[in-house]
């Protein structure tokens, strides 16, 4: 960031354009988006509409108050009036603004109501399952799922001193693996939580629902527009809420179609290597990226962990370098003690098991030499 | 004038750790608020510190949220609360022609349990693990199957509060309902009695309702119970339910009392009579019987069916009504008034254009569709800091400055009053507006770090916080310097000041006031 002076003249700027124009102010947002969908666009009516309502009354509240702070000053020989009570005025202003909320509610319940219908003619539905600090995305009507983690060249700039690191990576709103949707098609998104509560929300499309353990919420949208639209996580779930964000590319139907085939194909592949006998080289490989992506937001990219924080550290740590049984049972069933540690069993093939289990132990100085098959994985989990 | 000469107050530490004065401990509760206000302070700073550019500089992720977690607390239970026990505390008496509180040993007690309360709460920040780090609306699960060791201690914080919040209240109603001097009927009653007096009935009735929903947590996390948690049959959202059912009507709490100082404070300056009394005392009554069925406004993202979601919309926005009408008295009040301006009306003037901006988001966050965009953004940051720093502190400090020379005799000083007054104005909004526009850009509330697109804004909001968090260390001057001299304050301290405090007691109030009960017109 520029010394002081500069960040001076950047606030001075800032302040006086809000007052001046808006528009100069080009590079950052000042309003809601008016989105991209039929009903982000009447969100943002409703938005508008209330905005002026208020600025209007206030226009007007406030002018009588500064007309009195000019006009009625002691200093200037004001003598004060005797009135403290008028029934007709206490009736106007509690009947006025009574009647301008009706004109607000009756506008605002059909847009809810048209946001709130039953989405079961949809085309296509995703279960959205939110874990600390991921996103799961489950085609459920194509048989695979797969998770949605912040980009690692966003990872990577977090603690970076150079602000240079931070710029065209849309830094903090990048992942992995986008949700992917058609366009023009009903989409419906199924969402609930395998841990703590988090939320869904995407500007563009006014969709922000609760996904909460236990509880299955719905929400709808239909995208006319092809492009990439991007979110985060609205709820506080823990020390990287704000590191979860959310991107949807939405496609034509064609290319949909061609992506929803290609992820069928990966999701094949991955059920092959279930069943296969790995190199080492291969399951470390595989481990790292799995690490990363997973395990080191808790346990740190160099196994360090953050013991105050209370997650320990893998490097040496006695179940890492121990028997191998204690090994996959944490990694499969969770912690007993501490929910944070979850059951990865049921988030991850036999192979990426047996991949970052074989890396946890073997990175970082750990040199166990074990090398963990899938097939292990298959016999630990009960 | 009244006729109490004799002043034995008693000395060293036994005055005040055993006091049953009402002024003492009306005292007591505002320097404790003082002490919590530069606390939590402090935390805002690491906050903004921190936001003031993307990246993570200056603490981790955790540590962050353990700060907006303690910072939301101290700053509602540690000093917006305890600031107004403060004043009622050392007005209620003064104002209804009374000798003292009715049941000064609880006072007392009242008063003494809070220093360990926030004792409690802020030892966890020095144990091993986390301190508290989910939100001061500590949401289950977060709260409870994945919260850390040391929220055990919060909730015993929490209770403590509780206990002494409820004790607070049952001592200002059985006072203001007994204790009047004769005349004083109740729609004689000053409005800062009256608000205090529904204040204390809403905190009786939504208190209880909080140590419930920390004792399930307790219980939840200790001994096997499933109230909160879905895969032993119990219900996250019920948590909020019942949280909001008390968190809303604590809004109120906070908000009904500072509605009383400006309306003692704006006839005063304007020398007029306050405009539609009977009106500000039942809109105030219609506020906090409305505060009652608006909770789930907070949970419209939470999937409630349909005709809920409808209700609560259309409840919150009726609460508008009678908010209205308290600002249209006001602006009644000061038209066609003899205004002049010194501190206390100036932040009474900011308090009634801010607080109102402040009522405009929440208008605007009641339309139910459009909240799902607005909420857990900064739009509501923005929001709840207009209510409660521009509308609840700013009437804190009008309050302390219009009262400060009957408490102590001395006028404040004038010149670095206003100097106070400017500058915190200034910065505030410096500090809070921008965070408007970046809730409507898009940026989710608790993240410590965010997007390149929102860093100008963050930077104006950082660079404001930190000139209005210095700021006020010369209120804390001020304050000082006025306790200890200054121009003698005359009786009546304001030239249009009512009420018995101004009209009946000399300045300094003398310990004990109105052993004999004074003649109400
Ligand atoms: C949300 C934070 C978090 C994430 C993500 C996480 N862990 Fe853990 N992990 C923990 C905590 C907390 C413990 C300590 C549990 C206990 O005390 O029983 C732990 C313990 C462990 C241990 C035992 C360490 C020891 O020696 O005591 C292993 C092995 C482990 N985790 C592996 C993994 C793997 C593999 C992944 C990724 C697939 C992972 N963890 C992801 C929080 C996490
Ligand atoms: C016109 C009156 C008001 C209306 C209509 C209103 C409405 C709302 C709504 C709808 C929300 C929830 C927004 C969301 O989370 O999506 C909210 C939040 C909040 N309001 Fe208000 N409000 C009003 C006045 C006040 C007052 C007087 C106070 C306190 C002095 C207050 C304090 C808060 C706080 C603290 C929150 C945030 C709670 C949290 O999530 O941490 N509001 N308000
Ligand atoms: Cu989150
Ligand atoms: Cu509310």
């Amino acid at each position: 960031m520029g010394d002081g002076m500069s960040v001076l003249l950047r606030t001075i700027k800032a302040i006086s354009l809000m007052f001046v124009s808006t528009e100069l102010f080009a590079a950052a947002q000042m309003d809601l988006t008016p989105g991209v969908t039929a009903i982000s666009q009447e969100v943002y009516e409703l938005h508008t509409l209330i905005l002026w309502i208020c600025v209007i009354i206030g226009a007007g509240v406030f002018g009588v108050i500064f007309i009195s702070i000019f006009k009625h000053r002691k200093s200037k020989g004001a003598v004060a009036a005797n009135f403290h009570d008028n029934m007709t005025v206490e009736v106007l202003w509690t009947v006025i603004p009574f009647l301008i909320l009706i004109g607000m509610a009756i506008p605002a319940a059909k847009t809810l109501i048209k946001m709130e219908s039953p989405a079961d003619d949809a085309e296509v539905t995703i279960k959205i399952t939110g874990y600390q600090w991921k996103w799961n995305y489950d085609y459920m009507h194509e048989g695979f799922n797969y998770f949605s983690n912040l980009a690692q060249s966003s990872k990577d700039a977090v603690n970076s001193d150079n602000p240079k690191d931070r710029e065209g990576i849309n830094y903090l709103l990048d992942v992995d693996n986008r949700m992917v949707i058609p366009a023009n098609k009903k989409v419906r998104f199924l969402m609930t939580s395998n841990d703590v509560i988090h939320s869904w929300w995407v500007p563009d499309f006014a969709v922000k629902k609760d996904a909460i353990p236990g509880y299955i919420n719905e929400a709808w949208t239909i995208v006319p527009k092809e492009g990439v639209y991007r979110g985060q996580c609205a709820e506080l779930c823990g020390k990287d809420h704000g590191f979860m964000p959310i991107v949807v590319e939405v496609k034509s139907e064609a290319d949909y179609a061609a992506w929803v085939a290609e992820k069928k194909g990966v999701a094949a592949a991955a059920a092959a290597g279930d069943s296969k006998t790995w190199t080492m080289d291969e399951l470390m490989a595989k481990g790292k990226d799995i690490y990363n992506a997973s395990c080191a937001a808790c346990h740190m990219a160099e196994g360090q962990g953050i013991p105050a924080a209370g997650f320990p550290a893998l490097k040496a740590s006695a179940i890492a370098t121990g028997p191998v049984a204690a090994h996959l049972d944490i990694v499969i069933n969770g912690s007993k003690v501490n929910p944070a540690m979850a059951a990865y069993g049921a988030q991850m093939s036999d192979a990426d098991l047996a991949a970052v289990i074989t890396y946890e132990r073997n990175a970082w100085g750990n040199n166990t030499g074990d090398a963990v098959q899938p097939a292990d994985v298959k016999a630990a989990r009960k | 004038m009244s006729d109490d000469h004799h002043d034995h107050k008693p000395t060293g530490l036994g005055r005040w750790l055993f006091s049953t004065n009402h002024k003492d401990i009306g005292t007591m509760y505002l320097w404790f608020s003082f002490i919590m206000l530069f606390i939590g302070g402090g935390m805002a700073m690491i906050i903004r510190a921190e936001l003031y550019q993307p990246g993570m500089q200056l603490v981790d992720p955790d540590f962050f949220n353990q700060m907006t977690t303690l910072h939301g607390l101290i700053m509602v239970f540690g000093v917006i609360m305890p600031a107004f026990v403060g004043f009622a505390n050392w007005l209620v008496p003064m104002m209804i022609g009374a000798p003292d509180m009715a049941l000064p040993r609880m006072n007392n007690m009242s008063f003494w349990i809070l220093p360990f309360a926030f004792g409690t709460l802020l030892s966890t920040l020095f144990m091993e693990g986390s301190a508290p780090n989910f939100g001061w609306t500590f949401y289950a699960p977060l709260s409870t199957t994945y919260g850390p060791a040391s929220t055990d201690y919060f909730i015993f914080g929490v209770h403590l509060m509780g206990i002494s919040s409820i004790m607070g209240s049952i001592n200002v109603i059985v006072t203001i309902l007994n204790m009047r001097a004769p005349g004083m009927t109740l729609m004689k009653m000053p409005i800062f009695v009256w608000t205090w007096l529904i204040t204390a009935f809403l905190l009786i009735a939504v208190m209880p309702v909080l140590a419930g929903v920390v004792t399930m947590m307790l219980t939840d996390r200790n001994f096997g119970t499933s109230f909160f948690e879905a895969a032993g049959g119990g219900d996250p959202v019920m948590f909020q339910h019942v949280f909001w059912f008390f968190g809303h009507p604590e809004v109120y709490i906070m908000i009904l009392p500072s509605f009383g100082i400006i309306s003692q404070i704006i006839p005063t300056f304007a020398r007029k009579k306050l405009f539609g009394y009977s009106s500000m005392v039942y809109a105030t009554a219609s506020i906090a019987i409305l505060s009652f069925i608006v909770w789930a406004h907070h949970m419209y993202t939470v999937g409630m069916p349909l005709a809920g979601e409808l209700f609560f919309m259309l409840a919150t926005m009726l609460i508008a009504v009678p908010t209205g009408v308290k600002v249209f008295n006001w602006t009644a009040t000061m038209w066609k008034g003899s205004l002049t301006f010194e501190t206390p009306m100036l932040f009474s003037v900011a308090f009634i254009i801010l607080f109102t901006i402040g009522g405009f988001s929440g208008l605007m966050m009641s339309i139910t569709p459009v909240d799902f965009q607005y909420h857990d953004t900064y739009f509501i940051v923005a929001h709840f800091h207009y209510v409660l720093v521009t509308g609840a502190l700013f009437a804190i400090f009008a309050g302390a400055y219009y009262w400060l020379p009957k408490w102590t005799g001395n006028m404040y000083d004038e010149t670095l009053g206003k100097v106070h007054f400017w500058i915190s104005l200034v910065s505030v909004n410096v500090l809070f507006f921008p965070m408007h526009f970046l809730g409507l850009a898009g940026m989710p509330r608790r993240i410590p770090d965010y997007a390149l697109q929102f860093t100008d804004f963050n930077q104006m909001a950082s660079i404001g916080a930190f000139v209005f968090g210095g700021i006020q260390l010369l209120f804390l001057y001020i304050v000082i310097k006025c306790i200890r001299g200054g121009e003698k304050a005359t009786d009546q301290v304001w030239e249009g000041a009512e009420g018995l405090e101004f009209e009946q007691l000399p300045s300094p109030a003398p310990f004990h006031s109105f052993t004999q009960a004074p003649e109400v017109k």
